[in-house]
């Protein structure tokens, strides 16, 4: 028997390394360096890490190689979620700088973990084989189960971290089962050759067992993506886990998630389009719904951003649906504009609270709007851009998943969607009335913008509007990065 | 000058930028910037009127730049005489509206000017765009700083009930539109193979009867609420009486239009097979408008509700006149769209100025105010009368050539519309009577003061407007008959079509096999 010396091109990883790398420094660091004159130097060297992650990942840009037996690929699709995740990174150590000193938990571990989720996600869009995909996924989750818990005095944080770990465990249960039974029927761990398998043998499309192993797949994606009804967890960890890891895990997690969902689905299961894509649509349709519904009723900003995060889910879902190119592309487009707005509006929530006193509450945003203009001004476009108003990016990323829609002539999905965007605006603008139509109710003074979050609003303000303005160049990219994927 | 409408376009915002680095405590130096900004756009945007050439058929001043070339995306500028009208009426009344915000906004002055000529950006670009997309984009940003005008500077009592009513209505109808645009961009694709938002182009496209219901129905409903026709009126009563004066003014004089002009740009040019059939539901609603809004603003006590509800009446005309479809009611209906602009926009200023002075708008609360601010009766008298339509001013003109048409087309329609003329009448006569003469019974009316010079240089250019255009109305028809007759001709070339292509050539029949198609079912029920 010869034994196959599997093909290592460290060079196709070399980001994840080098990011693990620099979170094994970071720990170090903070280990030896401790929280001394409580300097943000662990953040600075993260912020490094994750720059030299992407010097990288840059070259990896438009190759397709495979190594590791295929377990992994650098194509296009995995690299330009490669460069969403270090995007979403460096946005989250940026607005961490600062925040993780003023809620106390500026040690080695939050930036080391941070980076180690980053890795998770990075393989888990990268993988080829769904054991990278499960390693990668556990990988981010372990290390968000943590961050979720940071602030150990409130007693917020460790419910929710509490409450994702077991739920987070529930699904992750779902997952491996639908894959070991995706393996038992096709005898194969990487997608090409699930894919295969199945073409050659066209009876596999009404077997139980795979029909069965695609449903739990769906479950345990949709946990971590939050589509209803596998949502219930989303708020409570989202309001209780500090407001830099709720907005890293309501943009990374969310993406990381969908960048599983999709390369299991088109890659490997495509054949099976038929069957899921009911599934697909009636789930759309609800998260869709009941997201933008429930968060009309939430009083707490970042419950209500939870909420929002759901119903965008069910935006994205919508271009899964219509399972066409378009679609698909309009995925990876909102994904990346999503970070942005969503990070964006976040920084905004962390930069209005203060030491012991957070101001999370949508009322205490009543009069910032010309206290502070140019806070609430960016916060405006923020929520105006996911609410999909043009010429902001958000726009454009609905523009692209609907049009995908009514190209595959899913014309009732394309309607309810937009209907749906009704219904957000309502509660977006909720906060623009209170930041500008009310007087402030208590006063909100002594505010202290550190300089790396005011930046991280900047880059987000201006992502935003350079996607809405100029979407060319990124949607050519995403077009071009789904190529490998069908 | 080739680029003559995007300086128009974007102008107002290269003003909006200037004002944010004026000092905010600095009132009078941010209303004369946002003044000569808004001067100057009204200037150069008068050559567009003095070097439009009459005779053209279709669009002038084209500025054409791919946007998103992969999508058939385009920057597609141009006007029509159509248009060429509406933007004037817009500029015009910026400056206006800007003067008279001059002494009755004293709070955060900047970021209202910031506001408005944000708006005009909006209004300008929704009028001059011909590309479906860009139409959009420039659609939904007048929704924003309208909003916050309400929002902000409204009425405090229900400010907020309003600008939020406002928004939401207007986006639940227009996202609609959204879904229709996407469609007919596929339908377009599928039939030629090039990739197209560009209305000109998409005139052209064949599209199966029924599924021009359906997307007519989405364009329709998103313009019908703008308009507003009946049964979707119930935002603007209390967007126009929430707004400050400014607010209502722009909102009557040119964001309404925005729904007839979509309506003649988009709506019956695209789509002419469901435009027919869904002709008599249209014209029904728009009687019932004119009669509607009259009788309900026969009975308001505040004068603001009552020019608000007035406004639905007027509107009534202008789809009437519309849906006519023949060359004196669609004139007549873009006549009165500018007329509208003039009158009630003039009307809401005269009630502003009232309100800056005694902070009431109860007719109730006045009487005889005749005696005390002459100078105000005469004008609020010109006003009225242009507003109800007597020979020699504006109002006459447009509602005698909408009667005209709608008698050509229906004589029922003709007949119900004009009983619309008497209420108007006695609307508004009746108002007048209880605000000006009679004897002062309210004390506190004894010592007001009359009109101070800057609002009569308000009120004079539209004073002079409304003689204008009663007595030489040539000078503006002169520049859309042709643009009108071009519309009735393609509409109805695109009618006889019937949804199918033209006879097929050598190109087409690939096109015309694939639009066959499109008649089965799945394009109505997509679900799955």
């Amino acid at each position: 028997m010869e034994i196959a010396v599997p093909q290592i091109n460290f060079g196709i990883i070399a980001p994840e390394l080098i990011l693990s790398a620099f979170a094994l420094g970071v720990l170090l660091l903070g280990v030896f360096y401790p929280r001394a004159g409580r300097s943000d130097h662990l953040g600075y060297v993260s912020l490094a890490g994750i720059v030299v992650a992407f010097f990288y990942t840059i070259p990896l840009m438009g190759t397709s190689q495979y190594a590791f037996n295929n377990m992994i690929a650098a194509d296009g699709f995995g690299v330009f979620f490669k460069v969403v995740f270090l995007i979403i990174a460096l946005l989250t150590v940026l607005i961490s700088i600062g925040y993780a000193k003023r809620v106390d938990i500026d040690f080695g571990e939050y930036y080391a973990l941070i980076m180690f989720s980053t890795v998770g996600m990075m393989l888990m869009a990268a993988g080829t084989s769904l054991i990278t995909i499960f390693l990668g996924l556990e990988t981010m989750s372990i290390s968000i189960y943590v961050l979720a818990g940071m602030i150990t005095g409130d007693r917020k944080s460790v419910e929710s971290a509490l409450k994702y770990f077991l739920l987070g465990a529930f699904a992750t249960g779902f997952l491996l089962y639908g894959m070991a039974l995706i393996y038992g029927s096709t005898g194969s761990i990487t997608l090409k050759e699930i894919a295969a398998y199945i073409r050659a043998k066209p009876e596999l499309l009404r077997s139980p067992m795979i029909i069965i192993g695609i449903a739990l797949l769906t479950i345990g994606f949709g946990f971590k993506v939050a589509t209803v009804p596998f949502h219930m967890w989303t708020p409570d960890v989202y309001e209780g886990a500090p407001t830099s890891i709720t907005a890293f895990m309501a943009t990374g997690v969310k993406a990381a998630g969908f960048a599983g969902f999709v390369r299991v689905f088109f890659s490997a299961l495509g054949s099976f389009q038929p069957d899921w894509i009911t599934i697909m649509w009636l789930l759309a349709v609800a998260t869709m719904t009941v997201g933008n519904v429930v968060a009309i009723a939430q009083t707490n900003i970042k419950r209500m951003l939870a909420y929002s995060s759901i119903a965008h889910a069910g935006y994205i879902l919508v271009g899964f649906v219509a399972g066409n190119e378009l679609g698909t592309a309009s995925i990876l487009f909102y994904l990346l504009i999503y970070a942005f707005m969503n990070i964006g509006a976040f920084t905004v929530v962390i930069l209005l609270g203060k030491r012991g006193e957070e101001n999370v509450l949508i009322s205490d945003y009543a009069g910032i709007g010309f206290k502070y203009p140019l806070l609430a001004a960016s916060m405006t476009i923020f929520l105006l851009s996911m609410a999909g108003i043009p010429p902001l990016g958000g726009f454009m990323g609905k523009f692209y998943i609907f049009s995908a829609a009514v190209k595959a002539q899913y014309y009732w999905l394309a309607v309810i969607g937009v209907l749906n965007s009704a219904i957000s605006v309502y509660y977006y603008l909720r906060v623009t009335v209170l930041m500008y139509f009310r007087e402030a109710e208590r006063d909100i003074s002594g505010l202290s913008f550190s300089p790396a979050s005011v930046i991280a609003v900047i880059i987000s303000t201006w992502g935003v509007l350079y996607m809405g303005i100029f979407p060319r160049s990124v949607l050519a990219l995403a077009q071009r990065s789904i190529e490998t994927l069908m | 000058m080739g680029h003559l409408l995007s300086i128009i376009v974007f102008l107002p915002i290269v003003g909006a930028i200037v004002l944010l680095f004026i000092d905010k405590e600095n009132h009078s130096a941010i209303r004369a910037v946002a003044f000569v900004f808004s001067l100057v756009e009204f200037i150069i945007s008068l050559p567009l009127f003095f070097s439009f050439d009459p005779k053209t058929v279709g669009m002038q001043f084209v500025e054409r730049v791919p946007w998103v070339p992969e999508y058939g995306i385009t920057y597609h500028l141009g006007i029509d005489g159509i248009s060429l009208l509406l933007v004037l009426l817009t500029t015009f009344l910026t400056v206006l509206c800007i003067l008279s915000s001059w002494s009755a906004i004293t709070v955060r002055v900047k970021e209202y000017m910031i506001s408005f000529l944000f708006l005009e950006t909006g209004m300008v670009g929704a009028l001059v765009a011909l590309d479906l997309v860009l139409f959009y984009v420039f659609w939904e940003v007048m929704l924003i700083p309208m909003y916050f005008l309400i929002g902000v500077w409204g009425d405090p009592k229900r400010r907020i009930y309003a600008a939020i009513k406002f928004f939401i209505y207007t986006m639940a109808g227009s996202v609609l539109m959204l879904v229709a645009i996407l469609a007919l961009y596929f339908i377009n694709f599928k039939a030629t193979g090039t990739p197209t938002f560009d209305a000109l182009e998409l005139y052209k496209t064949a599209i199966p009867v029924r599924t021009q219901y359906w997307l007519f129905g989405a364009f329709a409903v998103a313009f019908a609420i703008k308009v507003p026709m009946f049964p979707f009126h119930t935002w603007l009563p209390d967007a126009h009486t929430e707004a400050p004066t400014a607010g209502s003014v722009i909102l009557a004089g040119v964001l309404l239009k925005m729904g007839t002009y979509g309506f003649i740009r988009f709506a019956m040019p695209l789509f002419p097979n469901a435009a027919m059939d869904f002709l008599p539901l249209i014209c029904v609603l728009a009687i019932i408008g004119i009669i509607y809004g009259a009788l309900v603003s026969m009975m308001q006590a505040d004068l603001k509700r009552l020019v608000a509800f007035s406004s639905v009446s007027h509107l009534g005309y202008v789809m009437l006149g519309m849906f006519a479809l023949n060359m004196q009611g669609v004139e007549g209906s873009v006549y009165q769209m500018l007329n509208h602009g003039v009158s009630t926009g003039s009307l809401f200023l005269l009630v502003g100025m009232i309100y800056e002075r005694r902070h009431t708008r109860m007719i109730a609360d006045f009487g005889g105010l005749s005696k005390v601010m002459p100078v105000f009766a005469a004008i609020f008298m010109i006003v009225t009368l242009s507003s109800i339509g007597l020979p020699g001013t504006n109002g006459f003109v447009g509602e005698f050539l909408i009667l005209l048409g709608a008698f050509r087309s229906n004589t029922v329609y003709g007949v119900a519309a004009a009983t619309g003329v008497i209420l108007g009448a006695a609307y508004m006569l009746w108002m007048f009577q209880r605000v000006m003469f009679g004897e002062i019974r309210n004390p506190e009316n004894m010592k007001l003061k009359d009109l101070n010079k800057r609002e009569i240089a308000t009120m004079v250019p539209m004073v002079l407007l409304i003689f204008v255009m009663g007595i030489y109305p040539k000078l503006f028809f002169a520049k859309m008959d042709v643009s009108v007759g071009q519309f009735l001709k393609g509409f109805k070339a695109k009618y006889e079509m019937k949804g199918e292509a033209p006879t097929p050539h050598l190109a087409s029949i690939l096109a015309e096999k694939s639009a066959r198609e499109r008649i089965s079912p799945s394009s109505s029920s997509g679900s799955n």
